[in-house]
C-alpha cells in the first residue's frame, strides 16, 4: 500500500529535493515535511502532475507553548484518479505563524484556512478573505491553542 | 481581558456600497430552510443573486477542544452530537481513528453490524433530507412519510444502543453490546416494508412537474469545479465523478459487498436527487447482505487493556475488575502518532484527524465533515440563480449544521 505512496515520494524528490525536509510513515500513512515556502509549489507539482487533485482536509495542531517550531499545518491530500492519500506537513513557529495560501491551487482549501486561523492564530498569506469563521468576529484569542484555557478567559457574555 | 462583545450580526461587510438596483438580504440564522443556524448574505439584483455569503458558527461548541479534555472513550459521546442526523457514521469514524492508533482487530461480527448500523443510519439520514429538502419546495406530505421510515430506523437504533439520536453504539476495540434478541426480525421486517415507501417517494417527488421545474439546471456544479471545491458524498457523484470512499478506500469490509455506485452527470440540484434516491436502494442491498452474514462471534475485540470487560466476567476474574477500573478511572495509553481515517458517511467524506502524545487523551482531534466543505461551495452554485432557488440549492447540499460549527 505505502509503495505506492512511496514513489510519488521519489518523484516528488525527482522535482526539487529541496521541497521534501523529511519523510515520515506511520500506520499506513505517508507525511511528508515541507518547507513552509515551497507548501504551494509542492502542491501544484502534486495536483498537477501526480493527480493529487482534491485537497481532503486541512487543519492545524498546535504542539504546546514551550515547543519550537510550535505549529503544524497539516494537508490531507486525495487523489480521485487513483484513490491515494499523502499528508504534507508543514511546521511553523509561534513568533511567525505564517504561510503562503493554497487557496490558489484548490478553492476548497478557502474556509480550511480560514478556521486553522480562526482556531490557531495560523496566517495563510494571500488569502482572500482571511476572517474567522466558527467564532465570533470579536473574540480575543484563538482557541485551540494549548495555552487558551478550556472555559475561556472569563465568562463570555452575549450582550 | 475585554468581554465586551457585539453578538448583532456585523454589518454585511461586502455589500458595503450598495448600487442602486442591488439590495442584500440576510437569510437565517432563524430561516426554517437553512436546515439549523445558518446565515446567508445575498446580495441581490431584482431576484438575481449576484454574491452569497455563507456566515456559520452560531451552534460552534468547541468540540475540538473538548476532545483533549477528554479520554478517547469519552470522545466518542461528543461526536454524535456532531452530525446529528448521522450519529452512528460519527461515531465509527472516531473509534476507527483511535483503533488505527492501537492497531486493534475487529472481530467479523463487530464489523458486519458496523456496517449494518451504518446502513440503516444512511437512510435515515437521507429520510431526513429528502423530508425536509422537500419541504423547503413546498411539498409538505413527503416530509411525513420519510420520518414515517426514520422513525422506523431510530427504533431499531434505540433498540440495539438505548438512544435514538445519540447511540454511541460503536466503540474502541468494537461495540456497546451485541444486537438485542430479535433485532434481526425486526430489520428483516423493516427491509420488507422500505422498497414500497421507496415507491411512494418516487410517485410523490419524482414525477412532479413543480419538483422536476425547482431542481432541474437548478445549482449546477461542473466535475472539475466540485473537485476543485472538495465536495464529496452524493454532491460529487451528482457531479459525474464515481467516488465512493466505501468502495476506493474500503474500511469495515466494504469491498466485499456488491453495491453500485450511483453517478449523474448533469450536476445540478436534480442529479444530487438522483444520486440520494438511488443511494437508498443500495443501502437497501448492502443491510440485506449484512444481515446473511450476521453469525454468532465475539462482538469486541480481544485487548483487555482497551475493552471494557463483561460485567460477568468482573465478578468472577480479579483482572477483569482491575482492567475495568483501570480503564474507567485512568484510560488506556494509545501510541504515539498520527492518523488521518475517512470514511464515506451519508453526507460525504467524513475525516478525522487524530494526533496522539502517548496519553490517554488525544492531542488533537479533527473532523473534517463534509456539510462544511460542502457548504463552502453554496456561493458558487447560487449565484447567478434566482433567490428562491438558494432554497433548493441548500436543501440538495444536505447540511447539518452541528457538523459545520462543531
Amino acid at each position: 500500500m505505502t509503495e505506492k505512496l512511496h514513489e510519488f515520494v521519489q518523484k516528488l524528490k525527482d522535482d526539487n529535493a529541496s521541497w521534501i525536509a523529511e519523510v515520515k510513515e506511520a500506520f499506513g500513512e505517508v507525511t511528508i515535511y515541507v518547507p513552509g515556502e515551497s507548501i504551494v509549489d509542492v502542491c501544484w507539482a502534486l495536483k498537477t502532475k501526480h493527480g493529487f487533485d482534491m485537497l481532503a482536509d486541512l487543519c492545524g495542531a498546535d504542539r504546546g507553548p514551550e515547543e519550537d517550531p510550535r505549529f503544524e499545518v497539516n494537508y490531507h491530500l486525495f487523489s480521485t484518479e487513483h484513490y491515494n492519500r499523502l499528508r504534507l506537513k508543514v511546521l511553523l513557529s509561534e513568533d511567525a505563524p505564517n504561510l503562503p495560501t493554497v487557496t490558489t491551487i484548490w478553492k476548497t482549501a478557502d474556509w480550511h484556512e480560514r478556521e486553522t486561523y480562526d482556531l490557531f492564530g495560523v496566517i495563510f498569506d494571500g488569502h482572500p478573505d482571511l476572517r474567522r469563521i466558527l467564532l465570533p468576529s470579536d473574540f480575543d484569542g484563538h482557541a485551540l491553542r494549548k495555552d487558551y484555557p478550556l472555559r475561556g478567559y472569563e465568562p463570555y457574555s452575549m450582550n | 481581558m475585554s468581554t465586551a462583545v457585539n453578538n448583532i450580526p456585523s454589518p454585511f461587510e461586502l455589500a458595503d456600497q450598495p448600487l442602486d438596483s442591488e439590495m442584500t438580504l440576510s437569510m437565517g440564522p432563524q430561516h426554517p430552510s437553512t436546515h439549523g443556524v445558518l446565515r446567508l448574505d445575498l446580495r441581490l439584483d431584482g431576484e438575481l443573486v449576484v454574491k452569497a455569503i455563507p456566515d456559520i458558527g452560531y451552534l460552534h461548541t468547541g468540540m475540538e477542544k473538548l476532545f483533549e479534555y477528554k479520554k478517547y472513550q469519552q470522545g466518542i459521546v461528543i461526536t454524535d452530537r456532531m452530525d446529528y442526523l448521522n450519529p452512528l457514521g460519527n461515531n465509527l469514524v472516531y473509534v476507527m481513528a483511535a483503533e488505527k492508533l492501537l492497531n486493534l482487530e475487529i472481530p467479523e461480527r463487530a464489523q458486519v453490524i458496523r456496517v449494518l448500523m451504518c446502513e440503516l443510519q444512511r437512510i435515515a439520514s437521507h429520510m431526513v433530507w429528502l423530508g425536509t429538502s422537500a419541504l423547503d419546495l413546498g411539498a409538505m406530505s413527503v416530509f411525513f412519510f420519510c420520518f414515517r421510515q426514520r422513525e422506523k430506523i431510530m427504533n431499531l437504533i434505540e433498540a440495539a444502543s438505548g438512544g435514538r439520536m445519540t447511540p454511541s453504539y460503536f466503540r474502541i476495540g468494537g461495540l456497546m453490546m451485541d444486537l438485542p434478541a430479535g433485532f434481526e426480525r425486526r430489520v428483516r421486517q423493516f427491509m420488507e416494508d422500505f422498497p414500497e415507501a421507496l415507491d411512494t417517494f418516487e410517485t410523490l417527488v419524482t414525477g412532479n412537474t413543480i419538483w422536476q421545474s425547482r431542481t432541474q439546471g437548478v445549482g449546477v456544479i461542473d466535475k472539475d469545479e466540485a473537485i476543485n471545491w472538495g465536495l464529496t458524498g452524493p454532491c460529487l457523484r451528482g457531479s459525474g465523478v464515481g467516488l465512493d470512499l466505501r468502495r476506493h478506500n474500503p474500511y469495515c469490509g466494504y469491498e466485499t459487498y456488491d453495491f453500485d455506485i450511483p453517478v449523474e452527470t448533469d450536476g445540478d440540484c436534480w442529479a444530487r436527487f438522483r444520486v440520494r434516491m438511488r443511494e437508498l436502494t443500495e443501502s437497501h442491498k448492502i443491510v440485506r447482505q449484512a444481515l446473511e452474514r450476521l453469525k454468532p462471534g465475539p462482538t469486541k475485540a480481544d485487548a483487555p487493556k482497551v475493552v471494557l470487560p463483561d460485567r460477568d466476567d468482573m465478578r468472577k476474574h480479579m483482572d477483569s475488575l482491575i482492567h475495568h477500573f483501570l480503564i474507567v478511572a485512568e484510560g488506556f495509553n494509545v501510541p504515539e502518532g498520527e492518523v488521518y481515517m475517512p470514511i464515506e458517511a451519508s453526507k460525504g467524506e467524513l475525516g478525522v484527524y487524530m494526533k496522539s502524545n502517548g496519553g490517554p487523551k488525544p492531542d488533537r482531534v479533527h473532523f473534517r465533515g463534509p456539510s462544511f466543505v460542502n457548504l463552502a461551495a453554496l456561493p458558487v452554485m447560487s449565484e447567478g440563480e434566482m433567490v428562491a432557488d438558494v432554497v433548493a440549492i441548500i436543501g440538495s447540499l444536505d447540511i447539518v449544521l452541528g457538523e459545520i460549527d462543531r
